[in-house]
């Protein structure tokens, strides 16, 4: 059973209004992986993501997490699957009106039967994991994006998930914060074997990180090219891979 | 500076084998193409248009003489290097976005499949407002049974904002009401020598009515609006989503600690509001119409019964309902950005006001009917 895969996405379709942004998604992400999915601004990427943990309805297709089915599932059921999950979000969405301390600490709360203090033990060792050893008691609003990503990696890191969703972690963040936050990323990939399905279109952050990765494209609506990022930019014939690759125009490449 | 305009921008038409040519000349810039447009418009309205633009002595050109060109709607020929490079950056065949058909706005949608849309949006927002409404129910009972499950950093926090922070502003708005009352009373009753039964007049209707009802919508423009705000900017800043992917319900989480803090703090600002509307009476009654104190306050409590300050309190407790249901849900409904939050607010306030008056409405001919 170890080579089952800890995420399985199979013909996927999503859309709105009878309008189809994404379909026949398919990928599977094996254990201590990190999948990255690739596309331009506007391919539906972060749709895709918001869709694997359960926040979008898709039209059809299943997503599969260690074997078993997470889509339409609810009550108890979803909460146990969702306990499997971490997400970092673009904003980072940390709660604004809790400490850094109180925003790792608040899951913790919730799905644990730990003591107050061990909880605060738990929480400050997640913080100081991400670096932020000295900031336990600041609020988002008081630290700098790149500190509050890492504030967000710990939040979802609370209960030790076995995927990490993470959405444009590097976006916004100048290219020494971002190369600090892929390290964190690899590190703690080798560190607690986290799975990690990384949602960007930086290409620096994607050669550091990426062991697998899909491009998607928007004319196209689905899955344009899978393989190794370095692979794929030496090797795919498609004009929109290479363009993407390369960083230059549809027209050039 | 005069020099750049040594070569104002102009048009001539000529006629090159039956074909309307425009030799256009000079520095083509936002400045010089407003005459150019009027220019061109005339000569369009009179029938001449141009089948080939010559713009050989065009001597340079910025995106709003490109424009204008571009506008024209003819070949351009003799352009420069800077005007060719321009014109071929804004002509309209060129489209940095590859944009599929299925991207285009449906707009046409026929007035069937618009009427069924329609109808679902109104299906789905009944039911959705139904399953809030019973998400609601459940979440009180659940906060009644396991009152530990509340975060009581938040109900302590929030009873403090909508009770003893909204306290100034419902004591001066319902003394001025109730000095309204009482004057506007005491005009016409002074007519009939009745000017004691201002007192029954001021507390009747503020006990009954004005009371709860002044401080449902004071409530509804300070705590219904906050809620529809805070809670919409934590919905843009994805933290209603992270709230939902760590499975925690975002109900019980952000919409049951400000249900209850108003639910426990409205009976109380009902009763301060009540006090504070006879005392503005009082103060009319004492001097305007020289009624004694004890004389004025004895009417009042002999006037009201406990089944008046029921009502007051029953309508309390219903517009507290209301404006947290709503102002909550406004907020959950936050669309994006921050435009998004300022019409949750918005919508907030004034639909918690239109169901306070129905409400009042429903409440007050029931009363009377018990």
């Amino acid at each position: 059973m170890s080579d089952t895969p800890v995420l399985s996405v199979r013909d996927l379709r999503i859309g709105y209004d009878g309008k189809t942004v994404l379909e026949k998604i398919d990928f599977d992400v094996a254990r201590g992986e990190v999948f990255v999915i690739l596309g331009g601004s506007g391919c539906g990427k972060s749709t895709l993501l918001r869709t694997m943990i359960g926040l979008i309805k898709p039209l059809a297709g299943s997503v599969k997490v260690d074997g078993e089915e997470f889509l339409g599932v609810g009550g108890a059921a979803r909460v146990a699957m969702l306990r499997k999950f971490g997400v970092l979000y673009q904003s980072s969405a940390l709660f604004s009106s809790m400490t850094l301390v109180e925003n790792v600490s608040l899951p913790l709360e919730e799905f644990t039967e730990l003591p107050k203090d061990a909880i605060e033990i738990i929480a400050k060792t997640k913080l100081r994991l991400v670096g932020l050893e000295g900031f336990e008691g600041h609020l988002p609003s008081e630290i700098s994006g790149g500190m509050k990503k890492r504030a967000g990696v710990a939040r979802a890191l609370s209960l030790d998930p076995r995927i990490l969703f993470l959405d444009e972690p590097s976006a916004g963040l100048d290219p020494i914060t971002s190369a600090e936050l892929d390290r964190l990323i690899l590190d703690i990939r080798d560190a607690l074997g986290t799975t990690m399905v990384l949602v960007t279109h930086e290409l620096p952050s994607i050669y550091a990180v990426a062991d697998r990765c899909i491009v998607l494209e928007k004319a196209r609506h689905t899955i344009v090219a899978r393989g190794r990022p370095a692979d794929l930019r030496d090797t795919s014939d498609d004009p929109y891979v290479r363009a993407f690759f390369r960083r230059t125009t549809l027209t050039e490449a | 500076m005069e020099a750049t305009r040594t070569a104002p921008a102009r048009i001539d038409i000529e006629s090159q084998g039956g074909r309307t040519v425009f030799r256009v000349s000079g520095r083509l810039d936002v400045e010089s193409t407003p005459a150019l447009w009027e220019q061109a418009r005339r000569l369009a309205k009179s029938g001449t248009r141009p089948e080939e633009i010559d713009a050989s002595a065009v001597e340079s050109c910025d995106s709003a003489g490109a424009s204008w060109l571009v506008w024209l709607g003819a070949p351009v020929s003799g352009a420069n290097p800077q005007v060719a490079a321009l014109l071929d950056l804004v002509r309209p065949e060129r489209k940095l976005t590859r944009r599929s058909v299925d991207d285009a706005p449906d707009v046409n949608r026929g007035l069937v499949l618009g009427l069924g849309h329609v109808a679902h949006e109104w299906v789905s927002a009944v039911r959705s407002t139904i399953v809030y409404a019973g998400t609601l129910v459940e979440g009180l009972v659940a906060a009644i049974r396991h009152p530990g499950s509340l975060r009581g950093k938040d109900l302590l926090l929030y009873m403090a904002r909508t009770g003893s922070e909204a306290l100034p502003i419902v004591a001066l708005i319902t003394f001025l009401v109730g000095v309204i009352i009482a004057f506007q009373a005491s005009v016409q009753l002074r007519q009939f020598g009745a000017d004691l039964y201002v007192a029954d007049a001021v507390a009747l209707s503020m006990v009954m009515e004005l009371g709860p009802l002044m401080t449902a919508i004071i409530m509804a423009g300070r705590s219904g609006s906050a809620f529809a705000a805070e809670i919409g900017t934590m919905k843009v800043n994805e933290e209603v989503d992270a709230l939902d992917t760590m499975g925690l319900d975002s109900t019980r989480f952000l919409v049951m600690p400000k249900f209850i803090a108003l639910l426990l703090t409205m009976p109380l600002l009902v009763t301060f509001a009540s006090f504070c509307g006879i005392g503005g009476g009082l103060l009319i009654g004492v001097t305007s119409l020289d009624l004694p104190v004890n004389v004025y306050l004895n009417e009042t409590v002999q006037r009201l019964t406990m089944w008046h300050a029921a009502q007051g309190y029953i309508k309390g407790e219903c517009y507290a309902v209301v404006i947290a249901a709503v102002g909550c849900r406004r907020g959950l409904q936050t669309k994006t950005g921050a435009q998004g939050v300022g019409l949750s607010a918005t919508s907030a306030v004034v639909s918690g006001i239109f169901l306070i008056i129905v409400v009042d409405a429903v409440l007050t001919v029931l009363f009377h009917y018990v």
